[in-house]
């Protein structure tokens, strides 16, 4: 019987899994290795799965953490080796361990944004967008779980940021709160477009790149 | 992925219904495959992942060296919208590729109701319409599945239909294709060719004359085609493909679970019953091979819900058995056993009884008809007393949820018949009261009632549907008559089983108004959302044939039906016998008891029923 804790990567076509199917496929990948796992008590018992930080519908990640218990303890080398083999194109084990941190300690995320301009990206776009994201307060309007249209300032929740210009793309590197509250980093790109209009990229990209705790270190 | 493709797919509900690279999708190196297949299914992915023909041939094809079969599916009008919109074709979801560019497209049809969408996939697909609009050979287009036993309404559309189980033709046909395309054959040659193959059925090879009032005269083949083209089945079930191996959807579809067949082709003989004929005759797996299928099926899936299928699974005559040998690994592994249908008889239940550990979900019981008599004339050999007795044990067992399923508007049927459905409910209110075991759990009875559709190939086939004024009479008799608190009358609508009464038993005619209803929006007509009846009757009107002259029209004996070139082998007489039996409110003796010579045997040499 041990807690482990599972480091995964959700990229190309399965970044289109919702969240919830994405914990059914989870469930079936120990299936069907045979992995027994600690199921909760009570009337409908289901396994014990925990996502750290759901991921939006079309983002990616390399650093998505799962938190399980198994009933026999597993070596984890060797159980990434097994999952690798049941798991649908573009969920990539990376490694397995037992953790030592909780995840409240996962405050922060590194990730990469890109703004794409069908048309090549103006000049003076990044320093644009570089100011805006610095001013003292960023306020976009943002519907909330009830469907309301809300304010929203984002500034607080975005600790750095790097703007580069690519071939037909800006690229945003930043490090956002993680929870309580989390910023998704697709409000970045929401934010350009409320405040920058002529600047309204044509499509955006989200990639998680790492998941750090409070001090910026590597979260595992 | 193509760039278009991942700009549109943030906009649509469900994207991962669109992407494939799901569990078991078969990757193929295109420098090894010189036959590429284009598996159509024109409904949803959620309803065509669903579909366990589609995962068995999805699995022949791919078996074979030098083929890659792909899959297809309707996309959601959301989706459409996008794709239109960016100028994305549709495309396979294994490589990504253009539909358009394969060597076969295959459409996997079950229904009639499909038809639309499949005009609309061949149109995204910038695929030309109609087969005599494609001079070429490939993208050769071929249709299969049930509905497919009367193909005419899309005879001009497809270039060949596959009638009957595909296992064994579509291999044939595939390797016809291969020499084909390494001779370089015309399209006119191949077909030609390809009519030889047993169950091909090639619409252009046959010229058909109408008479003055709109019927049939006459089919006549042309160019060496067969005069009757006999279905394919398999005749040994322990040797066909079941694969246990097979695609774990990452998204929710609608049967989410192992799907274990258990046999083909049904004993009863429901006089209403496309499916009971043309799937004749009976072949059962053996008991053995199922269990080991199913235990594969689940190790290798991670599912934990497991279907016993069939058309009647209680007449497997090994169940209690085969439900021992899958119990011990079920029940260890948390697997679900479930039955899709249920016979109201003491063995069902009992076996019910065994499988539903703890869980009490709802019991559906499909009686058909409210009077003993009704059921007789549609050999439904079900009786109110095996009925009560069922919803006893039911309701003595803890079920409170019952469902049961009828239909109005079946031959012969009278304000008696229809007012017995009543009775029927009202009486199981009554069971209820006396046997619950726990009364402050509510009874929850649902009476679902839809509208008969007469289909080819049974004994129905030259019924009139009633009228739709008819059918909405009697829908409000019966629905005056419900009284009791407890139960939930649900009614079909009618558009849609009327479209499906017109489409049903079509002929060739019919294609015209099927391209005009897609060009006016018809689509997934399957959905009520998407579903317009005024768009169909405006169809009809501009291509001047009146829809009521197939759905609702009673035809003769000597009619020519438009299907007449095509056999599942049950002959016209047998089932010509069958409705004057009906009449006569006579049943017929399930194949087991005693074989009433229909003309199914053939496909077992002679012998039919045996076990």
């Amino acid at each position: 019987m041990g807690k482990l804790r599972l480091l995964f990567a959700k990229e190309g076509r399965a970044v289109y899994i919702s969240h919830l199917d994405l914990m059914r496929t989870l469930q079936r990948v120990f299936l069907r290795e045979g992995v027994a796992l600690r199921h909760s008590q009570g009337f409908h018992p289901h396994p014990v799965l925990s996502i750290a930080l759901p991921l939006s519908v079309g983002q990616s990640s390399r650093c998505e953490i799962l938190d399980f218990e198994t009933l026999e303890d597993l070596e984890g080398e060797e159980l990434v080796r097994r999952l690798n083999r049941s798991l649908p194109e573009g969920l990539l084990a990376r490694s397995c361990y037992v953790p030592v941190w909780p995840v409240r300690e996962l405050e922060k995320l590194q990730c990469r944004v890109e703004l794409l301009y069908d048309a090549g990206v103006r000049a003076g776009a990044a320093e644009a967008v570089k100011d805006l994201l610095s001013r003292e307060s960023v306020v976009i309007r943002k519907r909330t779980k009830r469907k309301a249209m809300a304010e929203l300032d984002i500034r607080p929740l975005l600790h750095s940021l790097e703007v580069r210009e690519e071939l037909g793309a800006l690229a945003l590197e930043a490090v956002v709160s993680a929870q309580n509250p989390g910023l998704n980093p697709a409000l970045l790109a929401a934010a350009v477009e409320a405040h920058l209009p002529d600047l309204a990229p044509d499509f955006v990209r989200v990639r998680r790149l790492e998941a750090l705790d409070k001090r910026g270190e590597t979260f595992r | 992925m193509d760039k278009r493709l991942e700009r549109i797919l943030p906009r649509v509900q469900k994207p991962a219904r669109y992407v494939g690279g799901e569990y078991n999708e078969v990757q193929k190196d295109k420098r090894d495959v010189d036959v590429r297949f284009a598996f159509c299914f024109p409904d949803t992915y959620e309803i065509g992942m669903s579909n366990l023909g589609f995962r068995i041939l999805y699995a022949v094809m791919n078996d074979l060296p030098g083929v890659w079969c792909e899959r297809a599916f309707a996309p959601w009008t959301d989706m459409e919208a996008q794709m239109r919109a960016a100028g994305v074709p549709l495309y396979a979801l294994e490589s990504g590729d253009p539909v358009g560019g394969f060597d076969i497209i295959g459409f996997s049809v079950g229904y009639e109701m499909a038809y639309t969408a499949m005009l609309n996939m061949l149109e995204l697909s910038g695929v030309p319409l109609r087969s005599a609009q494609r001079p070429s050979l490939a993208p050769l287009v071929v249709a299969g599945g049930t509905a497919m036993y009367n193909p005419e309404p899309v005879a001009d559309f497809i270039d060949l239909a596959l009638i009957g189980e595909g296992e064994e033709q579509l291999p044939e046909l595939i390797a016809l294709y291969r020499r084909a395309k390494g001779e370089g054959w015309d399209k006119p040659r191949f077909l030609r060719a390809a009519a030889g193959i047993g169950g091909v059925y090639v619409p252009s090879l046959y010229e058909i004359s109408y008479n003055l009032d709109g019927t049939v005269s006459a089919i006549t083949p042309q160019e060496g085609a067969p005069e009757r083209v006999y279905k394919r089945a398999v005749s040994d079930m322990d040797r066909s493909r079941f694969p246990t191996k097979t695609i774990v959807p990452s998204t929710e579809i609608v049967h989410d679970r192992v799907t274990l067949e258990l046999f083909r082709g049904c004993i009863r003989g429901c006089r209403f019953c496309q499916a009971g004929y043309v799937y004749r005759p009976v072949r059962c797996r053996s008991r053995e091979l199922l269990a080991r299928y199913g235990q594969e099926a689940i190790e290798d899936s991670g599912y934990q819900e497991m279907t016993l299928s069939s058309l009647s699974t209680s007449d497997y005559p090994e169940l209690a058995g085969l439900c021992d040998d899958l119990a011990a690994f079920c029940g260890k592994n948390h697997v679900n056993l479930s039955l899709p249908s249920l016979r109201a008889d003491s063995f069902s239940m009992e076996l019910m009884e065994r499988l539903q550990r703890g869980r009490k979900a709802g019991l559906t019981f499909a009686p058909e008809a409210g009077t003993q008599r009704l059921r007789d004339a549609i050999n439904k050999n079900v009786t109110e007393e095996d009925l009560t007795a069922s919803l006893r044990t039911a309701f003595a067992g803890g079920w409170s949820a019952v469902k049961l399923y009828f239909m109005l508007g079946l031959p012969t049927e009278t304000d008696e018949d229809v007012l017995g459905i009543a009775e029927m409910a009202n009486r199981a209110v009554h069971t209820w009261r006396e046997y619950a075991s726990n009364k402050n759990r509510p009874l929850r009875l649902t009476v679902s009632t839809s509208w008969f559709v007469p289909k080819p190939f049974t004994a129905f086939q030259w019924e009139a549907q009633i009228p739709r004024e008819e059918y909405e009479r009697r829908v409000k008799l019966l629905r005056e008559a419900i009284t009791a608190k407890a139960v939930t009358y649900n009614w079909h609508d009618g558009e849609t089983s009327f479209l499906e009464a017109v489409l049903a038993r079509g002929d060739r005619r019919l294609c015209a108004v099927l391209e005009e209803a897609h060009r006016r929006g018809a689509r997934l007509d399957a959905w009520s959302d998407c579903f317009d009846l005024n768009r169909w009757l405006e169809a009809f009107s501009a291509c001047g044939l009146d829809p009521a002259f197939y759905a609702n029209r009673e035809r003769s004996r000597d009619e020519v039906l438009p299907w007449s070139t095509i056999s599942c082998y049950v002959s016209e007489d047998f089932l010509w016998r069958q409705r004057e039996l009906a009449y006569a409110s006579v049943t017929t003796p399930d194949c087991r008891t005693r074989c009433s010579g229909c003309g199914a045997n053939v496909v077992e040499g002679g012998e039919c029923y045996h076990g």
